[in-house]
């Protein structure tokens, strides 16, 4: 019994069941219809025998009818898996903590496996003293907590010649936010000693990890110095290995590329390295032919998360929570506007709570959906009165083929059946 | 520094700096000694990368292309790559030594970097057939895109603008849907077999 009506529709089943039962006839409305509902009437299992013993499971995953709450993969956008993207499923979740297990993943040569005793990192270049830590030797510093969003800076890049995927974990999954906890990068390069650099204004830290990718990245001092954290826990718990394990780089607002995993080396420097990860990638062609380089921060931007193609509306008409995500790497998010008449006009959502610096923010609005077609945009803005553009205000400037820093407005056209898809609007 | 430390970690031996401190900078610092022709590497680049990368460094399937693409960089589909993109020599050099071939990192020796980075400039018509890479030419390279890119100008020809007060009502006439995501159907479609 349990197995029967614990189980989650999947989209196709879905489609199925909401033309079955025609337009209107909500899932949750049969036992209505067909007088006492027997999972009250009748004694379940679950009401009279045991659950599980606390020994059963030392570590848990989610329950199994939660088993759609997955990473995804799409494979055409890449060679193979190892220097790949997958996508948080954004779609099912709500509040702003991400959990880990399906937190996105993005590397270059793959996830690799570090052990505590076997991780190592130096700090070198223009300080006093070139130091070697150890894992042990990072927990002795003092530390500090702070949530924060790890967005790709390709997150919704396949989107900018035009709506392609169809759903909020593709479009807008490479994301994760997590409370972390380490050692301000500040501390480590003031143990290593900055004399030597003399003026630091104009220093630079280039930032390496353990992997064969290396993706070594190039940072001014003035953010290595301000918020920069090098990360040991996330959520509570030990960095997973695809996330950087047991040591990663948290750089708060800037694109996810420069928070360095499994990182091993931090080098004081007179300039930028210029490495691969900030020409050859990283880099964002405008439509004249040049590129902008080191665009570093992510800048304001909102998706409804719900409804949203993989989570189409199952109940009908009559009360509908409409939430999604809203973010900014400039600060935090004061207010996000949305629309149901693809833009036309606008009213302010509710956000869960006052938006935090460089983290995810939830909102929420609450409307009487009366069952016609609507045209679903949220627009963010942050404390610096940003306010996220349209993806043709962002097409005007920048031409089609920047890959990254799509921030632009997105749209879910929901349907009478409240079926949703990705589309783009006039 | 000006802060009080902590005593936490031991000096890094000059052993230990030589083996992970090897990014090289635009201005050639960070290069080893060594030197290595054209010829030599294009020996290496068909024994090492030409599986991935194509014997003219071109491309097979969805690996990347290395060369091509001059000219291209304000095309509908622009071809990106070392010969039409990348602005320094200095990171052809960096990235084949640290990362590359793919699968087997760090298996390149000095003289085998500099020969295959060789190899891949000529692929690009940037030397000549008889050229020696090395210390002392890294600078008589010039990288035809060194001037393709600017530094981050979001902050004025964007952020101007988009820092207003947004509208809320009658914002525009009328909407029409111009794109569908359903009609290019690349999405995965999983058909779970829940539980």
């Amino acid at each position: 019994m349990a197995d029967e009506q614990g189980r989650h529709p999947s989209r196709r089943a879905f489609l199925t069941s909401a033309a079955a039962l025609g337009a209107g006839a909500g899932l949750a409305g049969a036992a209505r219809a067909n007088g006492p509902d027997p999972l009250i009437t009748e004694v379940q299992d679950w009401a009279r025998g045991f659950g599980e013993g606390v020994d059963a499971t030392p570590y848990g995953l989610p329950i199994r009818f939660e088993h759609d709450v997955i990473r995804r993969n799409v494979e055409w956008l890449t060679a193979d898996t190892i220097s790949s993207i997958n996508f948080t499923p954004i779609h099912a979740l709500d509040g702003t903590i991400t959990p880990q297990g399906c937190a996105f993943e993005r590397h270059h040569s793959g996830a690799i496996e570090l052990a505590k005793p076997d991780y190592r990192l130096m700090v070198n270049g223009l300080v006093d003293k070139p130091l070697v830590f150890t894992y042990a030797d990072l927990e002795r510093f003092p530390r500090e907590n702070h949530v924060y969003f790890c967005e790709c800076a390709a997150n919704s890049g396949m989107e900018w010649a035009g709506a392609q995927l169809n759903g909020a974990q593709f479009t807008h999954g490479m994301i994760h936010n997590m409370e972390y906890t380490g050692v301000p990068l500040r501390a480590l390069l003031q143990e290593a000693g900055l004399g030597p650099a003399g003026d630091l204004s104009d220093k630079w830290v280039f930032v390496e990890g353990a992997d064969a990718s290396s993706n070594g990245r190039s940072i001014p001092m003035e953010k290595a110095l301000d918020d920069v954290l090098v990360a040991f826990k996330a959520n509570g718990e030990a960095l997973r290995k695809e996330h950087g394990y047991p040591v990663r780089l948290v750089v708060p607002g800037w694109e996810g590329n420069m928070w360095v995993k499994w990182l091993r080396r931090i080098e004081v420097m007179d300039g930028p390295v210029e490495s691969r990860e900030e020409t050859s990638k990283y880099t964002d062609v405008l439509a004249d032919g040049t590129a902008r380089k080191w665009t570093w921060v992510m800048d304001a931007k909102s998706v409804i998360t719900s409804p949203s193609p993989q989570s189409p509306i199952t109940h009908g008409p009559g009360p509908l929570v409409i939430t999604g995500l809203a973010w900014s790497g400039h600060g935090a998010i004061r207010r996000v506007d949305v629309s149901t008449d693809g833009g036309i006009s606008w009213q302010t959502a509710r956000l869960s709570r006052e938006g935090e610096s460089k983290a995810l923010s939830r909102f929420y609005l609450d409307i009487d959906w009366d069952g016609s077609e609507m045209l679903l945009q949220s627009r963010a803005m942050d404390d610096t009165g940003y306010v996220q553009p349209t993806k043709d205000q962002l097409r005007e400037v920048r031409g089609l083929n920047s890959v990254y820093h799509n921030n632009g407005i997105q749209t879910w056209h929901v349907k009478t059946s409240g079926e949703a898809e990705n589309v783009e609007v006039s | 520094g000006e802060s009080a430390t902590f005593g936490i970690g031991r000096e890094a031996l000059p052993e230990e700096l030589a083996a992970w401190d090897l990014d090289v900078s635009p201005d050639g610092t960070g290069l080893p000694e060594g030197s290595g022709d054209v010829a030599t590497g294009e020996e290496l680049f068909v024994e090492r990368c030409a599986a991935c990368h194509g014997d003219f460094a071109e491309g097979v399937g969805n690996w990347p292309a290395l060369a091509g693409g001059e000219g291209t960089l304000a095309d509908e589909d622009p071809v990106k790559t070392v010969g039409s993109y990348w602005p320094y020599l200095s990171t052809a050099w960096d990235y084949v030594h640290r990362s590359m071939p793919f699968g087997n990192a760090q298996t390149l020796t000095a003289d085998e970097t500099y020969a295959i980075t060789a190899y891949i400039l000529y692929s690009n018509w940037i030397v000549e057939e008889d050229f020696t890479l090395s210390r002392d030419t890294f600078d008589e390279v010039e990288m035809p895109n060194a001037d393709g890119f600017i530094v981050d100008d979001r902050p004025e020809t964007e952020y101007a603008k988009w820092r207003a007060e947004p509208c809320m009502e009658a914002c525009k006439d009328g909407v029409e849907i111009i794109r569908r995501a359903t009609s290019l159907n690349v999405t995965p479609e999983d058909d779970f077999d829940v539980n």
